[in-house]
């Protein structure tokens, strides 16, 4: 067993032993990242001095007795949507190229504090736009478990680092579904908080109302253990939560029976993969055994969701994206005569395809004459979504359904049909619309050999549940214990 | 619903994309699938029903209204493309 194999909590165990120091963890890692990357190329840009520096840090305070967290020296990748001082930060973006962030993201100055190596930034879809990183304006990543398909999107360098076991975890952001697709899709735990549980400060911003950091791990059990590093109320983030955070990992094993898991029947639909259907259902039956009760619940606006968040996300990502107009960083139009020309030509220039579609629809949908009809009633529809949400949640504990619809699909497959793109979020969604935490834990393999997620979803603020529920299933199913075949 | 190249050009107006004649054919093809999609959300009755601008469950946080420190203006220029002194610079908009 190679120490990249280790869990961030064996890791951390071993850490606090003394059998292991954080320099030969982080060299285990930036080595890992040499031999496989080439393959995955899951990272944009790799920080070997800085993460040097903090792993020598690091060994300087476990051998003083003196750790700043459990996770003190456990090395780290960050999707590059994180705001890190020094260390450029692209979004995936040309628009962004160069970019060197003054300040630090809230999350990355909590990882600091804890003590975490952060090895480097991990590709995406440009400003988190895509469902399998083709967007990325530099290059696609690859899935671990089948370099000719994607990892997810739009956090599939951090799924794809973990899952080739670059690094022992990261962060992602979720907006429709980033952190939890791609986790489906390599074997890999991801975690979505609650609205406003993990500050938003510093984290480069695609649809303000949805997006929300979290973890992206190989287990249940260290999704946890670096929630509880990252949720904390935050004054620079005007919509992060002051409700109170427990200890993640005090009920983590206490198991699922008397709890009522409900079948969503509007998550079981055609176009889904059969064989994804199958290892789906083996897991329900699954938390029957273990003495669970499974509840026919309904979700009745389900179908509505991915029209109104194709409305909601891409007007939020039009005025948010305003920003980027050549004037204060990030790339400026060579030749702009005129300062309109600087505003319109940096743009053409510096955004993607799948970007200007976006805030062309959001522009649209904002715009005068066509707001009512497109904009605020998706608001309104939104409110129906949320309201079936908390009627489901007066009968049953969580919701349990597939993560995605299909497993991997091939790089290459869905560029030029954006709609079919759009339909790989359709059971993810719904929960950005309602602030909802959800999660994906693995749940089996396609006879191909690629992985399969289940999807949990909670009340707000319960992420100690979800956790709960998921390592119920993965104590039964260790399938983060199988390797990627690099 | 389908747009017009004349809309999509307009759209990119308001927002400040430059966009080249294929473009503009691509957005029109594809944007009017798009709408074509989401106009099932005209089927719902929303009369009467508040819509959710934000997923915030608990009311928004509030702080005193005093000076904190902010970045430096070399920190805050460290990045522009161009500068004059402690301002960012743009080309001359007034003749």
């Amino acid at each position: 067993m190679q120490l990249t194999d280790l869990t961030m909590l064996e890791l951390a165990a071993k850490l606090a032993a003394g059998e292991v120091s954080s320099e030969e963890a982080t060299r285990a890692s930036l080595t890992r990242i040499q031999q496989v990357d080439p393959k995955v190329r899951a990272f944009l840009r790799v920080d070997e001095a800085g993460a040097l520096a903090a792993a020598r840090a690091s060994d300087v305070r476990r051998k003083s007795g003196s750790p700043a967290s459990t996770l003190d020296g456990v090395p780290l990748g960050l999707k590059d949507i994180f705001l890190t001082e020094g260390v450029e930060t692209t979004a995936g973006s040309r628009i962004l190229e160069g970019f060197v962030p003054p300040y630090d993201a809230t999350v990355v100055r909590l990882l600091k504090e804890a003590g975490l190596p952060l090895v480097g930034k991990l590709n995406m879809d440009e400003f988190a736009m895509g469902s399998s990183n083709e967007s990325s304006a530099f290059f696609p990543s690859h899935n671990p478990w089948d370099v000719s398909r994607t990892p997810g999107g739009s956090s599939g360098g951090s799924a794809a680092a973990v899952a080739a076991r670059e690094v022992f975890g990261a962060l992602g952001t979720d907006t429709g579904g980033s952190i939890r697709q791609p986790a489906a899709l390599t074997n890999t735990v991801g975690l979505k908080p609650t609205y406003g549980r993990v500050s938003r400060f510093g984290v480069i911003a695609f649809a303000s109302s949805l997006d929300q950091p979290g973890p992206m791990t190989r287990t249940v059990a260290d999704a946890a253990a670096l929630l509880q590093v990252i949720a904390r109320p935050d004054a620079q983030d005007a919509t992060s939560a002051d409700a109170p955070v427990p200890d993640y990992s005090a009920d983590l094993e206490a198991g699922v029976r008397g709890l009522k898991l409900g079948v969503p029947r509007e998550y079981f639909t055609e176009g889904m993969d059969p064989e994804v259907e199958a290892a789906v259902r083996e897991a329900l039956r699954e938390y029957e055994r273990l003495g669970a009760t499974l509840v026919d619940v309904s979700l009745p606006h389900t179908k509505y969701a991915l029209a109104t968040y194709y409305l909601i996300a891409p007007a939020e990502a039009s005025s948010n994206l305003a920003r980027y107009d050549g004037v204060r960083f990030g790339l400026r139009a060579k030749d702009a005569r005129s300062l309109r020309d600087v505003y319109a030509l940096t743009r053409e220039q510096g955004f993607g395809a799948e970007v200007k579609r976006r805030i062309m629809l959001g522009t649209f949908a904002l715009s005068s004459g066509y707001y009512d009809a497109h904009y605020l009633r998706a608001q309104k529809v939104r409110t129906l979504i949320r309201e079936d949400f908390t009627r489901a949640f007066q009968q049953v504990d969580a919701l349990v359904s597939p993560t995605s619809p299909v497993p991997a699909f091939k790089l290459g497959e869905k560029v030029e049909d954006p709609l079919s793109m759009y339909l790989m979020d359709i059971y993810t969604l719904p929960c950005n619309l309602a602030g909802l935490p959800g999660l994906s834990v693995p749940c089996g393999f396609t006879k191909a050999g690629l992985p399969v997620g289940l999807q949990i979803l909670g009340r707000p603020f319960d992420e100690a549940g979800l956790l709960r529920i998921a390592r119920a299933y993965e104590r039964e199913h260790d399938f983060f214990r199988r390797s990627a075949p690099l | 619903m389908a747009l017009t190249l004349e809309q999509v050009r307009h759209v990119a107006t308001l927002a400040r994309l430059s966009l080249t004649p294929e473009e503009e054919q691509r957005f029109t093809t594809q944007l009017s699938a798009v709408l074509d999609a989401v106009e099932q959300l005209q089927s719902l009755d929303v009369e009467a029903v508040e819509p959710t601008s934000h997923a915030t469950l608990t009311s928004s946080r509030l702080r005193e209204d005093v000076t904190r420190p902010s970045l430096p203006p070399e920190k805050s220029l460290a990045n522009a493309p161009a500068k004059s002194d402690t301002s960012f610079a743009v080309p001359k908009i007034i003749e």
